[in-house]
Formats: structure tokens, C-alpha cells, sequence
């Protein structure tokens, strides 16, 4: 279809262009931005005056429950629910079942992918069926259609294997995604340690959790070079460690989920499950080191972390829970909440959900570059809603959001410039 | 939701008793109060009154227990109800059962309160939330978070022999990071207006940030107990020593037992507690466990009128409400 999005407020950072104009699409692709473009003739034109428009978001980590876990989730009722929130490209860590150890898998997602709206890039497995004992199958996981290696949140106790696979995967400049956590540092802890797990009583996770692993893994990377990828910060002294890193021209890269930039351990009050995550929630100044490292660009981008559950998982005494929230479909309201706090700029934002996370995943998405796949958002700033799970397209309610006022309300979606959701 | 929220009813009266965090210092005097009438129908002939009559208790126990389970299951019978144990980590939950399937059938039996015990903080908490209306949850000890009619008999023992709480210097010794006596116990000398409150023991068993409770954290345990009043020894688990937080129980005993000698600091008429079982020679020497300051076994006697006041307490705000 040929379509004009006539008057928005477009922002494509990965271009430099904030400034109010159309976009034209044909073929799929994006013909012309900004250029007012009159010889082009369009099939639809939808007036986006006052809307803003984005490149289609780009979620560094999400999960969508398929293969192995589909009485949480599928692949085809994410997909509903990432596209209606704007997200266009998603990765999917490797912690499937199976594990994604075997392109088999990886060809088993692509499938179920390309029946839906959402494109998915896999990450295979960092170590064979996430065991930290010998290496995955890498370089044939990349041929299979992977994006990079990740050993998901497993953490890898052995720092001789750490060191091989990441040295293996440095030799075939295959980009490693960790989740930094030291294995025995966080024991059997489910809440960070602070005064919140003081006051409940649960098994603490101490923030050197996080650090200690951290530094370990960037000082591994001097030796064994590559690319690596830290996933899910969570801690002040994780940020300070990876603002060292870069500033020594290590090539790493670092996100946060988007439940750590909005709360705090103490938002958990009388074991409120719906807010266990791991990495934890921890405390403000955490929070706000993350915010502020955010707006400086020492973490690279914001993902979902998106974790559907069913009711059940989250239905029991607090550390007998499963841990994740189901957040995708307020990824974008809750970081445009950051920009109406001041604390990110529009720009800022968009960026670190399109063009910095389709940097490091290496691929074309997260732009609205002439020539480019459309894919791409339209987001009326002016509405708000309240997070409820009635109007939760995932088949996981497990926010823990509920009763939030949020602005922005995304009105359409289109990939590959194709209209894969348009708000009623 | 505050701890407040959830216990009280719409009158401020005890619907759950979850945890000491968050009660009045009014409420805790009451439960004391009510108690100290309950008291001597352990000394009656016939040790019954029919407050009770007719409800149905249900000693939910996920997790070993005798002394807890037994001073509710008297102190249900005392008050004439019907008392049904359950011990649910040898039958449902080994079957694959789910807490709330095992609820929902219990509740299908018609029972008006639940005596909760569970290895995992925050289950009373849990239950509380998943119960129909009717029904009152009592803790009887979760994870490491509370343990609130254990705290109460405490508060019992010590108001018996010191009367009231302002003014008290009270040292509580051990292992605190796994203690929900403690916890339990904090919240309510603290509501109830102890100032000088200590903590006491390895720097490995003291939780983080344990001083936004309002406690002092001592190392020593003789500068710990220096004049103090009150002294409460926790009881130490022997498989600490197997997760590096622990040398061993002789080095253990050497800094942190409680021996005559060290209990000079203290205050001349200093009492000691200990919500039991004890381990002889590991956090208490014999002659301090059996010696005149000892008011151990006066603690498990205060637990069956504590107890008791507190189902009755419930069953009166729930009955009234009917």
C-alpha cells in the first residue's frame, strides 16, 4: 500500500531528524521523510498533526513464552501485544524449551514469527542448554539466523568458561549478551538487600550481585576483545563501572529494563509479587543513578524485559513466585513518563528504543531512513489511560503498573509498511 | 496496602494478626491486657471458657512446629473451640497441591479461623489476601518475617517483671538475619516505647539496614548486654555453620553464648528470654538457661493466655460484625 503520514512530529534520531512533515511509504519501504514530496500518490493518507511519529521500537529483550511455556504466552498473542504498543523488532534471549542451542529452534521462532507481526531476532545459547558447562554451537547458531549469544539469566559460575566463550565468540566477532549476575552472590535471594528485606524477611540479593560480576565480566572482555552487550542493569555501582569501561574505549554496550527506571525495592510494600523481578527492584538511589546514566548515554538503551506469566505463577508467598512482569505494552508511556519528569529528553527517549538498540543488535531496523524497511509508530501524546489488566492485550497481566495514569497512546503500527495495528 | 490495612477491620479491631509492624500501642496494651485476664484459667479446675463455642480452628502448620502448634491448639481448647491440626508438609503440598487449592478446600470445610506456620515470609500475608471474608488468618511464624503472638508473649513476660516499656534497655542477641522472633519483636518494643534497643551478634547475622528498624547494632556481646534489662537469645540454627556465616558452634559460644560471667554486665535484676528450643552450650550456658534470671518456661505459660487473647479478640470483632 501506498500511504502518506501527512504532518507528524517525527523523531528519528538515528537521522538527526526531529521536525514536523510527512513520511511516505510504498513497497514497504520508506520513500521520502520530511520532503513534502507532491508528486507521490497515496492509496491512504493519515493525518498525523500533533502525533508523534517513530521508528517502530526496537525491544532488546523480551519474552514471548514460545517454544515451551505457551500456557503463559505465544508468540502470535505478543506479537498483538508488542505491535499495539509500538514495538516492531524484538530479541528474544535463548532461554526457551528447549533452549536455543540448535538452529532447529531458531527456524522453529523465525516460522512462528513470520505468521505474526513482529519481527523476532534469537539470540542462540552462550553454553549448551544454558548448563555453563561447555560451549553452544555458536557460529552455526549464527548461520542459523542468530543475532548474537547470550547464556540468558543463568549465570556462569565457572570464569574459565566465561573466559573461553567469550574468547570463542570474539574469534567469529560474535556479539555476546550477558545478564551480569555472580552466581553465588545471589544465593537464594529474591529481593535486593537493603532495608526492605530486613523489614519482609526474604533471602536478600546484595547490589555486589550485580558489580562483582560486572567487573568481572568487563575485565574478562579486555582480555578476550569481542563486543558484549550487559543486559538489565540494575545497581548505581554497575553504571559507574561501565561509564569507566567506556570511557577506556572498551567496546561495550548496557541496558536497563524499564520496571527499574520507575521503582524501587521499597515499591514491593507487603510482598506485592507482581514486582518480583530479577534483577531486583533496588533501591532510589539506584534508581536514579540509572536515570541519570540513561540521559548520558552510559546506558545505551531501555527494554521491556518483557515476562508474561500466568496468574498462578505469581499467586503464592512472595519467593516461591515466579520473577518477571509483563511490561511490553507499556514500554513507550513509561519512558515518554521520564520525558514529562524531565529527566530524558524526547529525543533521548526515542532513541534508546529504536536507533541504539538496533545498533547493537547490527540491524537495519530503529530508522526511518530513505530506502529503509517502514516500520514505524504513530503516537498520540495527548491521551492517557489506566493500566489495567482488562485492557492488557499479553496474555500475561502480570503488571505490576496497575492503577497507573500513563500518557501516550500508540494509534498506529505498521511493518514493513504494512498496518498491523491501528488504535479504534 | 499497609500492614494496618489488611489485620484491622473497618473499626480498627483485629481481623488477621499478621505481624506486630504497623499495630497501635494501644492495640498491643489491649492484647496484653485481655491476656493477663486469661491467665488464671491455667490455674482453674476446670481451664475452660466458652468464648469460643462452636468455631472451628485450624492449626495450619506447612512447617515442624510442637511448642507453637500445642500452646494454640490449649489455648483454642481453653476457649471451648473445635481444633483441627493439619500438617500440611507431609500430606498435600508433597502431593503437588497449590497453597491456595489446599485453602480453597479447607475453606470448603466451614472453618472460621487459621493458625498459619510456613517456611516463606509473607505467606501469612498470602493467605490472608486469599481467604473468603469470613475467615481470620493468625501467624504462627513465616519465613523470616514475623512471628507475632511469639513477640506478644515476650511483651507479656517482660511488662510482668518490669513493668512498663519507656526506659528499658533491652538487648536482642543472635541470629537476627533469620530471626522473625526478632522482627516480631522489634516492631513491637519499639511501638510500645523502648528506646535503647540493641542488637547483638556477628556481623554475618545482622540483616542489612536493620537500624531503619530504630536498633542499635553491637559486635560484643558483653558492651551489647552492658546494663541492659532485658535480654532475649535467639536460637542458632545449626546448619548456619555449613553456609560460610559460621566457624563453628564452639567459637560461636565463645563470643556470642550467654555464660554467667558475661551476664555480670548486665543489669543486677536483668531478665533472660529465649523463645526456645533451646541449644544448651551453643547461644545459652545451662546455668544461665536454668539460673534465677532465666524466664524461659514463664514465656511458654504467657504464650497459652497470649493466644488466647488474640482468638478471642478476633472472634469477638468478627462476631460482632455478623
Amino acid at each position: 500500500m501506498r500511504l502518506r503520514i501527512r504532518n507528524g512530529h517525527i523523531v528519528d534520531p538515528a537521522n538527526g531528524i526531529d521536525a514536523v512533515g510527512d513520511v511516505c511509504i510504498a513497497a514497504g519501504k520508506i520513500v521520502s521523510v520530511l520532503a513534502p514530496n507532491p508528486e507521490f500518490t497515496s492509496e491512504r493518507v493519515i493525518d498525523a498533526a500533533r502525533n508523534l511519529v517513530i521508528p517502530g521500537m526496537v525491544d532488546l529483550c523480551a519474552r514471548f513464552r514460545e517454544p515451551g511455556a505457551e500456557h503463559k504466552a505465544t508468540i502470535a498473542s505478543e506479537s498483538k501485544a508488542a505491535t499495539s504498543a509500538g514495538v516492531t523488532s524484538v530479541c528474544c534471549p535463548p532461554d526457551t524449551r528447549p533452549v536455543i542451542d540448535t538452529p532447529a529452534v531458531v527456524e522453529l521462532i523465525h516460522q512462528r514469527a513470520q505468521l505474526n507481526n513482529t519481527r523476532i531476532f534469537p539470540l542462540g545459547a552462550l553454553t549448551h542448554g544454558l548448563a555453563s558447562e561447555r560451549l553452544a554451537e555458536m557460529q552455526t547458531l549464527m548461520k542459523a539466523g542468530c543475532v548474537g549469544v547470550s547464556n540468558g539469566i543463568q549465570s556462569i559460575p565457572n570464569t574459565e568458561v566465561l573466559r573461553r566463550a567469550m574468547e570463542y565468540a570474539a574469534g567469529f566477532a560474535i556479539p555476546v549478551y550477558l545478564y551480569p549476575e555472580d552466581y553465588y552472590l545471589r544465593n537464594e535471594g529474591v529481593i535486593h538487600e537493603g532495608a526492605t528485606s530486613t523489614r519482609l524477611g526474604l533471602p536478600p540479593i546484595p547490589a555486589t550481585a550485580e558489580s562483582v560480576a560486572v567487573s568481572q565480566a568487563l575485565l574478562l572482555l579486555e582480555q578476550t576483545g569481542g563486543r558484549l552487550h550487559l543486559g538489565r542493569l540494575s545497581s548505581a555501582r554497575s553504571v559507574e563501572l561501565i561509564a569507566a569501561a567506556k570511557k577506556r574505549g572498551l567496546p561495550v554496550t548496557a541496558d536497563t529494563g524499564i520496571c527499574h527506571l520507575h521503582l524501587c525495592d521499597t515499591d514491593i510494600g507487603n510482598y506485592d509479587t507482581s514486582r518480583h523481578l530479577i534483577p531486583p527492584l533496588r533501591g532510589h538511589q539506584d534508581r536514579q543513578a540509572l536515570r541519570a546514566a540513561l540521559a548520558e548515554g552510559v546506558i545505551d538503551a531501555v527494554c521491556s524485559d518483557h515476562q508474561p506469566h500466568d496468574d498462578d505463577a505469581k499467586a503464592a508467598p512472595f519467593s516461591e513466585t515466579e520473577s518477571g512482569a509483563s511490561t511490553i505494552e507499556v514500554l513507550f508511556p513509561l519512558l515518554y513518563r521520564l520525558v514529562l519528569e524531565k529527566s530524558l529528553t524526547l529525543t533521548q527517549a526515542v532513541t534508546a528504543v529504536t536507533a541504539r538498540p538496533a545498533g547493537i543488535l547490527g540491524i537495519d531496523q530503529g530508522t526511518l531512513s530513505v530506502g529503509a524497511e517502514a516500520d514505524l509508530a504513530i503516537i498520540d501524546l495527548g491521551r492517557s489511560c489506566t493500566v489495567s489488566r482488562e485492557q492488557m492485550l499479553s496474555t500475561g497481566k502480570n503488571t505490576p503498573f496497575t492503577g497507573w495514569q500513563l500518557t501516550s497512546q500508540v494509534t498506529h503500527t505498521l511493518v514493513h509498511g504494512r498496518m498491523v495495528y491501528e488504535a479504534t | 496496602m499497609t500492614e494496618t490495612d489488611i489485620q484491622l477491620d473497618h473499626k480498627g479491631r483485629l481481623k488477621h494478626f499478621l505481624t506486630t509492624e504497623g499495630l497501635s500501642r494501644q492495640l498491643l496494651t489491649d492484647i496484653l491486657d485481655t491476656a493477663a485476664s486469661f491467665a488464671e484459667v491455667g490455674g482453674r479446675a476446670v481451664k475452660k471458657v466458652p468464648l469460643l463455642r462452636g468455631k472451628t480452628v485450624i492449626n495450619l502448620f506447612f512447617e515442624a512446629s510442637t511448642r507453637t502448634r500445642t500452646t494454640f491448639e490449649l489455648a483454642a481448647k481453653r476457649l471451648s473451640a473445635d481444633v483441627l491440626n493439619l500438617n500440611i508438609s507431609t500430606s498435600s503440598t508433597s502431593k503437588g497441591e497449590s497453597l491456595q487449592d489446599t485453602l480453597h478446600t479447607l475453606e470448603a470445610m466451614h472453618c472460621d479461623m487459621f493458625i498459619v506456620r510456613h517456611a516463606s515470609s509473607g505467606a501469612a500475608h498470602f493467605i490472608a489476601g486469599q481467604v473468603a471474608p469470613g475467615i481470620s488468618v493468625i501467624n504462627g511464624g513465616d519465613g523470616r518475617n514475623a512471628h507475632p503472638t511469639q513477640a506478644l508473649l515476650d511483651m507479656y513476660t517482660i511488662r510482668e517483671h518490669k513493668r512498663d516499656f519507656p526506659g528499658l534497655r533491652v538487648a536482642i542477641v543472635g541470629d537476627v538475619a533469620h530471626s522473625r522472633v526478632a522482627r516480631s519483636q522489634i516492631h513491637a518494643l519499639k511501638t510500645l516505647g523502648v528506646e535503647d534497643l540493641r542488637i547483638v551478634g556477628p556481623k554475618t547475622l545482622i540483616p542489612a539496614d536493620i537500624t531503619a528498624l530504630g536498633v542499635r547494632v553491637f559486635y560484643d556481646l558483653e558492651a551489647g548486654i552492658e546494663n541492659a534489662d532485658v535480654i532475649t537469645m535467639l536460637r542458632l540454627q545449626r546448619e548456619r555453620m555449613r553456609s560460610a556465616l559460621l566457624p563453628s558452634e564452639h567459637e560461636y559460644f565463645a563470643c556470642y553464648g550467654l555464660t554467667e560471667k558475661k551476664l555480670k554486665s548486665a543489669r543486677k535484676d536483668v531478665i533472660v528470654m529465649h523463645p526456645g528450643p533451646i541449644n544448651r552450650g551453643v547461644e545459652i550456658d545451662t546455668h544461665v538457661a536454668d539460673g534465677p534470671h532465666s524466664v524461659i518456661l514463664q514465656q511458654v505459660t504467657h504464650g497459652i493466655a497470649i493466644r488466647m487473647a488474640v482468638m478471642a479478640m478476633i472472634m469477638g470483632a468478627a462476631t460482632e460484625s455478623h
